[in-house]
């Protein structure tokens, strides 16, 4: 039986800095998709780099609870750093997800006009869209949509297209950026909050954590949701995030009506709207609302939140109900006053760069975002030798519910553990489970195994497949059951051993 | 690998099922089970209850499933763990098991026997947080019984079925306290003796026409808000009551499982969520029988004993070329009253001379009623009862001679006596 690499998820960090203190030449703040991005592209060149989060596993907050789509930057505001590196994101992704195995489809959107108002709207979205060099959007008829989307309103007045809206695994997407990262000699420290940044003549000297201080002269801050309050570990106060709450609905994978491209609304003023969107393992999402709040740890959905999610969608799709749902769940976006992206080097503070205001659309941009931010260290004089060796391809775990017959079979007679089905919602083997925990920046807690693998997002939600899952953890960790946690500290599953 | 009979899942239904096909005739039974072990749900009822309506004694789960599993041994079934059937194609399973790999296994017929599973928070979308500490009641219950290991120590239910009402008293014998059972009904979803020995021997109280509108908690569960409900089942407006506690446990419903029988193209009645079956428990696909919760969630697996006996014997005599194509099928509908029947259908021109048991829920408790078959505006045949419940089962039986009064369509309903003579 092979054992975990490291010791329980008590001790989560998977790189514990010791007590010699530790350094690096950069450190990256926030394990989302934009920090595990930018570490990951340093990675290319001869740096120590250390990426840190204060949660358990990689995977951000914000990057974790949102629609799950690669956007084309159609509507971004154009000639903005948004509109540019959204735009140029997009088309990175055909690659990246190739070389990280990470599931990826080009679906493509319709944008759905359902009154006549909203319909002469459409021109000027195209004109935007044209703006920000998505150059594919066209104008659909109302028979040529219903045509590729049977299940919209039959109130629709007309539709636009926008081929390469698509959609991905955003949980897989950080993990597998982490792992080749990892592999391309990322440190990564979860469980790791920064809890300031020592500065000496106005020059970055390291960051100061729960786990002891990192020595460096350059500190990104991609801390999302908190962009604000580590910019404030160096004394910068120009800007707030607050979080813009996001709540959604994931659908029964058994649904009688079915999508294939993502349905937008045409945005108002107010709002950009709820949209459905198919998710890449074959459910339907729909949401977001957007409300606007103080509280950055407000997590909570809503009944009337949860109500216009689906009165808003029904607008588009009549046939979403609330009784088809698997599971809610719910977003904090970061937002950022003033708005904008704002991706630079201080000019007082020397060594710190900071990438704030990264919104709804951070998911996509992150990849872009990266190199941006190389060009950024290279100029503030980061010396950025290409490593030889660097290796961009990851190997995911190999999926069992994918697999042909024949490698099934191989695969149960090599490690009978394949063989074991665990998560029957969604056919997840013991096998790959075991994996998850194994494999560098491994599994520590139920939902790093569910995030990794969807053991338990089918639509039990994990009632079958939960205690085995904690079963499989203690074992492998070396620790009681009782000490596992749904999600890191303070999120015990059990209370302990009966009396 | 040809067998007459494969029934899948070892749970009561499975179990009862292979012996019938056994002593009906057939050779070779099989039983698929995923689990490493046989008796299904049962394994972790180590509570009593079982077989009091079967056996007239009073036997735990385990006691329960221990029986057919001795009686099976020596019949010759054959037996398949940690096996999960992955897919059906015409007469052949394919089955992923620990030892063997990929495994398919030919059948004659075929007895589906999978069961239910538990419904969910997200299945009733409950607001709030997302912390560790919510569970449904047969989820925390393999927990206790089979880890050993305790979910929590201040313990709110939502929910009046019964595994949740069994958890409360297990809870309490485990040293936590449970401080409430919510049911959003104005009437009990489970078993009246539930209610009795799970939480009014210990003094658990329950709160009718009542729901939870709020989770709390940013990494454990911390509390939850409780609001009476109108008629309509929505929480009455205002702040509502709350109760602090570190659990969760949802006992709000069972869901019979049936991806196999959907891949399968079954027709599925979506007042039960289980397949639409004959008095044979035959599905609408041929030679393919259902028995159990997956057809439709009982209250006592004595039942579920009764109805599987039925599947595997008629599994086997279609095995044997013994059951004729029936040409006048009727159906059988719920009318006013009832929530569901089954069988969905009969079979006219081929009954064995055996009666037909027609399992029933009423949809709303009731006093002095009448539980009536009708077809063709005639009562064919009729129950009295003093007090109806939707927690518990109703059985109405149709004897051979009633079948022939049927001319059509077969309804079930509920008559009040008092306006009824």
């Amino acid at each position: 039986m092979h054992k975990a690499v490291q010791a329980g998820p008590s001790n989560s960090s998977l790189h514990p800095a010791g007590g010699g203190g530790m350094s690096a030449d950069v450190v990256v703040i926030g394990a989302g998709a934009v920090g595990t991005a930018i570490a990951r592209e340093l990675t290319r060149f001869e740096l120590e780099v250390v990426l840190i989060d204060k949660n358990e596993d990689v995977g951000g907050d914000a990057s974790k609870s949102n629609s799950a789509i690669i956007h084309t930057g159609y509507d971004a505001p154009p000639g903005t750093l948004e509109s540019r590196l959204v735009t140029a994101a997009n088309p990175m992704y055909d690659k990246l997800c190739e070389e990280l195995d990470v599931p990826f489809r080009r679906t493509g959107a319709i944008l759905a006009a359902v009154t006549g108002e909203q319909n002469e709207l459409l021109n000027g979205i195209i004109q935007k869209a044209h703006k920000n060099n998505v150059d594919d959007v066209r104008m659909l008829s109302r028979e040529q949509a219903l045509a590729l989307e049977p299940e919209i309103s039959a109130d629709l007045k007309g539709a636009l297209l926008i081929p390469r809206e698509s959609i991905i695994d955003p949980f897989l997407l950080v993990v597998a950026l982490a792992e080749n990262g990892a592999e391309n000699g990322l440190r990564v420290m979860t469980a790791t909050k920064a809890l300031g940044i020592k500065t000496e003549n106005g020059k970055v000297k390291g960051v100061l954590t729960n786990r002891g201080e990192i020595r460096t002269r350059f500190v990104i801050n991609a801390a999302g949701l908190h962009g604000d309050e580590v910019a404030a570990m160096v004394g910068l106060s120009d800007f707030k995030v607050h979080p813009r709450k996001g709540q959604f609905y994931i659908l029964d994978k058994n649904t009688p009506y079915k999508i294939e491209r993502i349905i937008l609304p045409v945005p108002t003023k107010l709002t950009k709207g709820k949209l459905a969107s198919p998710t890449i393992h074959g459910n339907i999402l729909i949401g977001p609302t957007a409300e606007d709040l103080s509280d950055k740890e407000d997590k909570a959905v809503t009944a009337q939140g949860l109500k216009e999610v689906v009165e808003g969608v029904r607008m588009l799709v009549p046939k979403v109900s609330a009784r088809d749902a698997i599971t809610q769940y719910c977003g904090l976006r970061p937002t950022r006053t003033p708005e904008g992206y704002f991706i630079e080097a201080s000019g007082e503070v020397k060594g710190y760069v900071g990438v704030t205001g990264i919104r709804s659309t951070g998911l996509t941009a992150s990849i872009a975002i990266a190199s941006y931010v190389v060009d950024i260290l290279d100029k503030a004089g980061l010396d950025m030798r290409p490593k030889k060796d660097f290796n961009p391809r990851r190997i995911g775990i190999k999926k069992f519910a994918d697999l042909s017959w024949k490698e099934r079979d191989a695969l149960i007679r090599k490690n009978p553990r394949y063989g074991h089905v665990i998560c029957r919602c969604e056919n997840v083997t013991e096998g790959e489970i075991i994996e998850a925990i194994c494999r560098p920046l491994g599994a520590r807690s139920v939902d790093a195994v569910k995030r990794r693998l969807r053991a338990g997002m089918g639509r039990c939600q994990g009632g079958f497949c939960g205690p085995r899952v904690v079963e499989i953890l203690a074992r492998e960790l070396g620790v009681p059951a009782f000490e596992i946690t749904k999600r890191g500290q303070g999120s015990r599953i059990l209370s302990g051993p009966n009396r | 690998m040809k067998y007459d009979v494969i029934v899948i899942g070892a749970g009561p239904a499975g179990l009862a099922a292979a012996i019938a096909a056994r002593e009906n005739g057939a050779q070779k039974v099989l039983i698929v089970e995923r689990d490493c072990s046989l008796g299904g749900i049962l394994q972790q009822c180590i509570h009593p209850g079982f077989g009091l309506k079967l056996f007239n004694q009073d036997l735990s789960g385990p006691e329960y499933a221990g029986r057919f599993i001795s009686e099976m041994e020596p019949k010759g079934i054959e037996v398949l763990c940690d096996t999960m059937v992955l897919e059906i194609e015409g007469n052949s399973l394919k089955c992923a098991n620990v030892r063997s790999g990929i495994v398919t296994l030919g059948f004659k017929s075929l007895v589906l026997a999978m069961g239910c599973r538990e419904r969910t928070r997200g299945a009733i979308g409950i607001p709030g947080t997302r912390p560790a500490g919510i569970f449904t009641a047969g989820t925390a219950q393999r927990f206790i019984n089979m880890q050993g290991l305790m979910v929590g120590k201040k313990i709110v239910i939502l929910g009046s079925g019964d595994i949740g009402m069994i958890m409360a008293r297990r809870l309490t014998l485990e040293g936590a306290r449970v401080e409430a059972v919510i049911e959003i009904m104005p009437y009990l979803t489970g078993l009246t003796r539930n209610r009795v020995q799970c939480l009014d021997d210990f003094g658990i109280p329950l709160y009718l026409s009542h729901t939870i509108i709020d989770i709390r908690g940013r990494d454990r569960v911390e509390g939850v808000t409780v609001a009476p409900v109108d008629g309509n089942m929505r929480p009455v407006a205002g702040p509502g009551r709350d109760i602090k506690c570190d659990t969760l446990l949802l006992s709000v419903g069972l869901i019979p499982e049936n991806e196999l029988s959907r891949k399968l193209g079954i027709e599925i009645d979506p007042l039960t969520s289980g397949p639409v079956v004959s008095q044979f428990m035959e599905t609408s696909v041929e030679a393919v029988f259902a028995c159990g919760n997956v057809v439709h969630v009982n209250d006592l697996v004595d039942n579920v004993t009764i109805e599987s006996r039925k599947a595997g014997k008629y599994a086997a005599l279609s095995a044997l070329g013994k059951i004729p194509g029936a040409s006048r099928v009727v159906p059988v509908r719920p009318l006013a009253g009832v929530r569901y029947a089954v069988p969905q259908k009969i079979a006219l021109d081929f009954h064995g001379g055996e009666k037909i048991c027609v399992s029933l829920r009423v949809a709303k408790p009731d006093r002095k009623v009448k539980i009536e078959a009708v077809s063709g505006g005639c009562v064919i045949a009729s129950l009295k009862k003093k007090i109806v419940k939707p927690g518990e089962m109703e059985t109405l039986n149709l004897a051979a001679a009633d079948l022939e009064k049927i001319t059509g369509q077969v309804e079930i309903r509920v008559q009040s006596e008092a306006s009824h003579g």
